[in-house]
Parts: structure tokens; C-alpha cells; sequence
């Protein structure tokens, strides 16, 4: 089967941590299934053929994330199982011992996991604190250490990411995980950027939920799945047919699991070949856009610390916007993020960045620049061939429109 | 050429877009986002600037293939319309924010931003034309070389026509701008383009008012910006007639919601003839006394070849006072009155009414210099009077 694996062949695609192109394999197991009937909770002939690739699936994905398949909840994405986690978790929790109303999420947490939490906050009575990160952007483990010490009884949970998604810096999670096991709070790591990227396994972490997601690491979009060890205290957000252990109900999407299972088997295998591979061209892109805008700061953990995906790149320019970076890098064929969220598609500076103690000024002017399993060279090459003229023009835009660093206002 | 197409999320700007495309140019569509709190504006059918009309943008970019952004002009719009907004009615004057929009916002920062972008035209969906033409040099230095000079039209379609609006952009600024729909009669045949092509927008309603005033009430905005400041209501003798709420909310030449406690002695209607934001009055009087023939401009601008200069003798030949024929207009919607101009000073210009006098012609609007369709210059109405 012959499949483009590259989203924009004419173009360089270096936002692998936004979306990934589909495996072939993860293809071809998608249109298998998308061909037959079958719900999977049915238990006729054509019912059963559908459990077994969903079971199939499970299986594939529990090994190759070193978790058992009773873990396993499919749900529609990483954005409902950070929900699911948040939500339930918390209910679930407080249920046990009514003190339990703090939860606890880092600074540079994903939106799915920050506004579930403030939301419990504005609906269920949570508080939320926050927890600092350092100029890297990694957490502050004293300071989570303090408000265990100070809280631990009567905090609900705690939520940290395994690497962020804007600046690519993995965080402390068996440190999360070992401070937090004296309070018996239970511990949810949104995993979504990190397998594939570097080595995850579930049950070594000691965590007691993960996030997963299908479409970062080779699979469709629209599927994922929260791990979630079967001793947690988890509650149901989606409730009805009493599927997934009667915690996410839903009729299960078989193609698109089948195809998650593929995609998170190859992802993983693959993984200590690509992520070096990953790591040298991520090496050489940061040290070229470097020598090509010399004002270019390098934003996250330091490469060569090993405390950041192979795959992620992100700069600030100074003086420049990140929407006029994006759309003059896009008009010269190279797609990137600023890696942060949109609100009715006008850039918010990054919450990431200001945690991390960017000034606002600073943190418009990010870019992003994620790498996967179909980057190469030529990528690299188009991006660094474009940036000297999109640096000028950008931080002539940033000029006259005022607002980005070195301005007046 | 690279054209940024700005699209509001209406039918007009999706269509010039549009024609901006097939003309061969490479379009990108830009959505200016000019309220940080997006609620603040209108939602739905009515105005522009809402996030259904940043959805409406977008999906008429991808109809038409193009890229689209949204680019964050909210801190701009405060600082310039908004806020001119609120001074000039504190001041006692009559503002119009959809010219200071395109002073300030479109034509300044928006225009600017694409420029320095690489962008060689800003597009709109504006009722106006562009007319182009070559003229031979003659100012000494550069004889026989030729020069384009720009002019600014009114549209064929005179109840669409935004050349009041637009001339304030000045010629310099207009020369890096395109309006695609300046040759359409009607808008009819504008919302028949955009079926035409498949455009989900092409019934969409026209926009009208202010669009940050989400509920139409501007009364009602200037007392949440401005504050209540309670006052009186005198007539021309000074005799207190009633009170208000801010004599900022008033504008001259008004007439309804001054809610008068009694009758004028001679039972006619009155109007609000001054504002005096010093002493927080508003004085009524009948309507003769709105009735003006002579008006001052200030900030004037004159279009290229206009007056008489170094590069010729320009269209209008004045007289040996300055004084010259043209008409002039004084409000979006009102019609062009046949007047003597002339410029004063550097930046300065004084009207003489020819066909009788106007009524209502405050402090802060904009006049507009005509001749037939083509525009001649801008300048903001300071002061008028009756001299006749």
C-alpha cells in the first residue's frame, strides 16, 4: 500500500507536536476496520469481530506503554481523558475523604487538564494551586514538597505533565509521584507529547493516571485513552452504556482504536532509533536558526541536558510577532506553531512562557518547531533558507504595530 | 501583486477578496480583532467585530482558497477610536468612529503592519473608487517625467457610497489600497457574486451603527465609560428648561430625548443648539439657529493635483482670495451642498455655502470637498456659523 505520509509535500513541516501524518500501518488497520460492521458491546458474529480488534488493540497499547489492558480507558482524545482524569479523579477522591478539595496542576499544564481544574474550581468547590516552574520551565519540586507538607490531607490530586507541549521540557514525574505517595494523593500525568518522544511506561512511573492521545504519535485523531490503575478512585464524566468499566461510556470507535494500537506499537518500537535521529536534526536546526537570527533565545531545557524532547525546538524572537513569524514562514512553506492557544485565532501570549518568568513583550514573538518521523534535512534547510528575511520583515511589522519587544509602548 | 484582503465577516469584504483572487493576485485574508472582550461587541447579524463574524471570515477564506489570519488591532482600536470616541464627546463634539477606524485602524495600522509584511495592496470591501492616471511632470527638476496621480471616487452606488469615510485615508495611504467593488452599482449584484461562488455570507445582513456599542445604545455607553454627571438644560436666555444625565451625550442639532419639562413659550420643537462640556450645560433653542452657511475645517488634506503647486496648476483654479467652486459634505449620509472653498494656512479650511444654509453641523464631524464624484479633500469640521 503506497501512502503520502507527508502532510504538505511541497512544504516543511515542523509541527509534529500539534498534529502527526498517519503511519501507513496505522492506515491500513483504520480502513480494515472502518470496512466492517460491528459494535464492539454486541454479541453476535459481527459484534465479537470488533471486541477483538478493540481488545487486540488494548493489548498492543498496554504493552507497549507498560501497563496491564484492565488500565486501559479509550476515550475520544487526550483532551477528554485529561477531563476524565481531572474530573473524575477529584469526585472520586473526595468521595473517599470529603477534606480532599485541593488539587494541585503545574503552571505549564495543557488547557485540557488547567480548565477542567478551574472549572471543579468554579463548580465543585476545588481549589486550585498552581505550582511554580523554573526558568526552563520545569517544576519547582520544593515548593510542590511545601504544600504537600502543609495541605497533603486535604488535597484531592495532583496533575503533572510528563513533557510540555510548547517547549518540550520533561518534567519530574517519579519525584511528583514519590513526594506524593506519603499523602496518599494520587497522581495524573498528561503523557500526550512524551511517548514515542522518550521512553514512558506506565507502571514504572508509579503513576496513577496517564493521558495518551492517537493522533501525536502516528495514529488517527479523535481517539485516546486515559490509563488509570485499577485501585484509583475514578468517577464517570460520560455516562450511559456502561462501557470501559462504567467509567467512559460511548459505543468504541473500533477503526479508529485499532489504528491507535498500531500507531502506539511503532511509535514506541521505533522510538530509540528516531528520537537519535530526532535529536541530531533537532541539534542542528537549533544551532542553524541560531546563526541565522543571532536575537533568536532558545526557550526550555537545554538540548544537551536530556531533560527535553528530541523532537522539540522553540525560540523567541525579539522584536518580532508570532502571528507575522507564522504567516511569513507559511508563505514561504514552512509550517510552525506558537505553540500556544488561540482565542478566536488572535494569539494569547503563552501561559507557558509567562510562568516560566518570559516577559509578555517576549513570549508574542515564540515559535515553535516540533520534528516527527517523516522530518528530514531538507526541512531544516527550507526553514533556515526563509528565517533571515521573515526575522527582518517580522520585526519591521513588530515596529510599526507596537507591541513586541523593543518598542516604544 | 500580494494583496492582504482585511475581511470583516460580511458579504462586501468576502466578495472583494474574491475579485482580488481571480484579478491573479496572491491574497491572504486578514480578520482585524478589535475588542478584547468579544461579547462587548454585537453578536449575530447585526454588526461586525463578533466571533460569529471572525467564523464568517474564516470560512469565506477557505472557500476561496486563501490563507486567513486574525490579527489583534483591540489595543489600537481603544487607544485611537474608542478613545477619540469618549474625548470628543466630553469635548462637546460630534465624532465619527468609522473614519477614525479607517484613519487609525485600517489605513494606518493595519496597512502598515501588511506593508512592512511585504504586502503591496490592502483590499476592502469598501464603495469607493481608485481612479489611476499618468500626468507629465513639470516642476522644473524632473520635466517631461511622468507621475501617477491618484483620485479618490464616489461610488456608482450612491446609497453605498463610503467615500465620505475613506478620505480621510488621504492619497499616500489609498495608493497602497484597492477597492474591488467600486465599479458595483448595487449591492444587490454584490450578494449575487457571493452566491455566485458559493459564499455562505452572500445574505448575511448589512452592518449598521457603531460596532462598539453592542446594543445600538450610545447614550447608554458614554454613561458607563464616561460616568453619570448630572446638569442642566438651559434655552438661548439662559433659563433652565430641564436636566440631563452628562451633557456629553448630546450632540447638536439633536432633537429627540432631551425629555424638556414644559413647552417653549412659542410651542415650537427645540433643538440642541451647544454643548459646553465647561460648564456640563446643554443649551436648546428652535431651529433657526442650527441653520449655518460657513464652516472652518481644521487637519485638511488635499488630494494630488488638487490645489495649484510645484508639480501644476492642479482642478481647481481659485480666485485671487484662494476661494474656489466645489461642493462640500458634512455627514455620511447626507448629500454634497454646492460651496466656495478655499485652504488656509497649512493645515486649514474655510467653506461659504452657496445654495442656503445647513442645519446641525457640529464640532468634529467630518467635511468632505467634492467635485462631481471626485474627492478633493478632508478636514474636521471646528467651528460653523451664520454669516448671512
Amino acid at each position: 500500500m503506497t501512502v503520502t505520509t507527508s502532510p504538505e509535500p511541497d512544504g516543511a513541516y515542523l509541527d509534529h507536536a500539534a498534529t502527526t501524518p498517519m503511519s501507513a500501518a496505522a492506515l491500513a488497520a483504520f480502513v480494515a476496520e472502518a470496512q466492517r460492521t460491528g459494535n464492539a458491546s454486541s454479541l453476535h458474529s459481527a459484534g465479537r469481530a470488533s471486541r477483538r480488534a478493540v481488545e487486540e488493540a488494548r493489548e498492543t497499547l498496554a504493552h507497549a506503554l507498560g501497563a496491564r489492558p484492565s488500565e486501559v480507558i479509550f476515550t475520544s482524545g487526550g483532551t477528554e481523558a485529561d477531563n476524565l482524569a481531572i474530573k473524575g479523579i477529584f469526585w472520586g477522591r473526595r468521595a473517599q475523604d470529603t477534606r480532599r478539595t485541593r488539587v494541585l496542576v503545574s503552571a505549564v499544564e495543557h488547557h485540557a487538564v488547567l480548565d477542567p481544574a478551574f472549572w471543579l474550581a468554579g463548580h465543585a468547590g476545588a481549589e486550585i494551586v498552581l505550582l511554580p516552574v523554573d526558568g526552563e520551565g520545569r517544576l519547582d519540586l520544593d515548593a510542590l514538597r511545601a504544600e504537600l507538607a502543609a495541605h497533603g490531607d486535604e488535597t484531592a490530586l495532583i496533575s503533572v505533565m510528563w513533557a510540555n507541549n510548547e517547549v518540550g521540557t520533561i518534567q519530574p514525574v517519579r519525584e511528583v509521584v514519590r513526594a506524593a505517595r506519603h499523602y496518599g494523593v494520587p497522581v495524573h500525568t498528561d503523557a500526550v507529547q512524551a511517548v514515542g518522544q522518550v521512553e514512558v511506561d506506565f507502571t514504572a512511573s508509579g503513576v496513577d493516571a496517564m493521558t495518551v492521545s492517537g493522533h501525536k504519535l502516528g495514529g488517527p485523531t479523535g481517539v485516546g485513552a486515559l490509563l488509570a490503575r485499577r485501585d484509583l478512585a475514578l468517577d464517570a464524566v460520560l455516562h450511559g452504556g456502561g462501557q470501559e468499566r462504567g467509567v467512559r461510556s460511548g459505543t468504541l470507535d473500533t477503526a479508529s482504536i485499532a489504528a491507535f494500537g498500531v500507531a502506539t506499537r511503532h511509535a514506541v518500537d521505533g522510538r530509540p532509533e528516531r528520537a537519535a535521529r530526532l535529536t541530531a536534526l533537532r541539534d542542528d536546526l537549533v544551532a542553524r536558526v541560531r546563526e541565522a537570527d543571532p536575537q533568536a533565545v532558545l526557550r526550555g531545557a537545554d538540548p544537551a541536558s536530556g531533560d527535553r524532547l528530541p523532537g522539540n525546538a522553540h525560540f523567541t524572537f525579539p522584536g518580532a510577532e508570532g502571528d507575522s513569524l507564522l504567516y511569513l514562514l507559511d508563505s514561504a512553506g514552512v509550517q510552525a506553531s506558537t505553540g500556544s492557544a488561540c482565542q478566536a485565532g488572535v494569539p494569547q501570549p503563552s501561559h507557558v512562557l509567562l510562568a516560566m518568568g518570559v516577559p509578555e513583550a517576549e513570549a508574542r514573538g515564540a515559535l515553535r518547531f516540533t520534528l516527527g518521523a517523516t522530518s528530514t534535512p531538507a526541512d531544516v534547510d527550507r526553514l533556515v533558507a526563509a528565517l533571515p528575511q521573515v526575522g527582518t520583515r517580522a520585526r519591521a511589522a513588530g515596529l510599526v504595530s507596537g507591541r513586541a519587544l523593543g518598542s516604544a509602548s | 501583486m500580494r494583496v492582504l484582503a482585511a475581511m470583516s465577516g460580511g458579504v462586501d469584504s468576502a466578495v472583494a477578496a474574491a475579485l482580488a483572487v481571480e484579478a491573479g493576485h496572491d491574497v491572504v485574508g486578514v480578520h482585524m480583532a478589535l475588542s478584547r472582550d468579544r461579547n462587548q461587541f454585537r453578536t449575530g447579524s447585526r454588526g461586525c467585530c463578533s466571533i460569529e463574524d471572525a467564523g464568517d471570515a474564516r470560512r469565506a477564506a477557505d472557500v476561496l482558497g486563501i490563507p486567513y489570519y486574525v490579527w489583534d488591532l483591540s489595543e489600537r482600536f481603544e487607544d485611537t477610536v474608542v478613545a477619540d470616541f469618549l474625548a470628543e464627546y466630553e469635548a462637546g463634539r460630534t465624532p465619527n468612529p468609522c473614519v477614525r477606524c479607517n484613519e487609525h485602524i485600517k489605513f494606518e495600522a493595519l496597512l502598515d503592519k501588511a506593508t512592512a509584511l511585504g504586502f503591496d495592496a490592502v483590499a476592502t470591501g469598501h464603495y469607493a473608487r481608485i481612479v489611476t492616471r499618468e500626468t507629465t511632470v513639470s516642476d522644473g527638476a524632473t520635466d517631461g517625467g511622468v507621475r501617477t496621480v491618484r483620485e479618490l471616487h464616489r461610488s456608482p452606488n450612491d446609497a453605498k457610497d463610503q467615500s465620505y469615510v475613506l478620505a480621510v485615508a488621504g492619497p499616500e495611504r489609498l495608493a497602497r489600497a484597492m477597492f474591488p467593488l467600486g465599479g458595483f452599482a448595487s449591492k444587490d449584484e454584490v450578494r449575487a457574486e457571493a452566491a455566485r461562488r458559493g459564499l455562505s455570507v452572500s445574505a448575511k445582513p448589512d452592518s449598521y451603527d457603531i460596532c462598539f456599542v453592542a446594543d445600538g445604545d450610545t447614550r447608554g455607553f458614554l454613561r458607563d465609560r464616561l460616568g453619570s454627571r448630572p446638569g442642566e438644560v438651559v434655552d438661548v436666555d439662559g433659563q433652565v428648561v430641564g436636566e440631563h444625565d452628562g451633557a456629553y451625550a448630546f450632540t447638536v442639532g439633536q432633537r429627540r430625548g432631551l425629555a424638556l419639562g414644559r413647552p417653549a413659550a412659542d410651542g415650537k420643537a427645540r433643538y440642541v443648539v451647544d454643548v459646553q462640556p465647561a460648564t456640563n450645560t446643554v443649551v436648546v433653542g428652535p431651529a433657526e439657529l442650527l441653520s449655518v452657511d460657513r464652516i472652518a475645517g481644521e487637519k485638511a488634506l488635499w488630494f494630488d493635483d488638487v490645489l495649484p503647486g510645484p508639480a501644476g496648476p492642479g482642478a481647481v483654479v481659485p480666485d485671487a482670495d484662494g476661494w474656489f467652486d466645489a461642493e462640500v459634505q458634512v455627514r455620511a449620509h447626507g448629500a454634497a451642498v454646492p460651496a466656495r472653498v478655499r485652504a488656509v494656512d497649512a493645515a486649514g479650511l474655510e467653506v461659504a455655502l452657496t445654495a442656503g444654509p445647513l442645519r446641525g453641523v457640529a464640532a468634529g464631524q467630518s467635511l468632505v470637498v467634492y467635485r462631481g464624484t471626485r474627492v478633493l479633500g478632508q478636514a474636521t469640521v471646528a467651528r460653523s456659523w451664520r454669516a448671512r
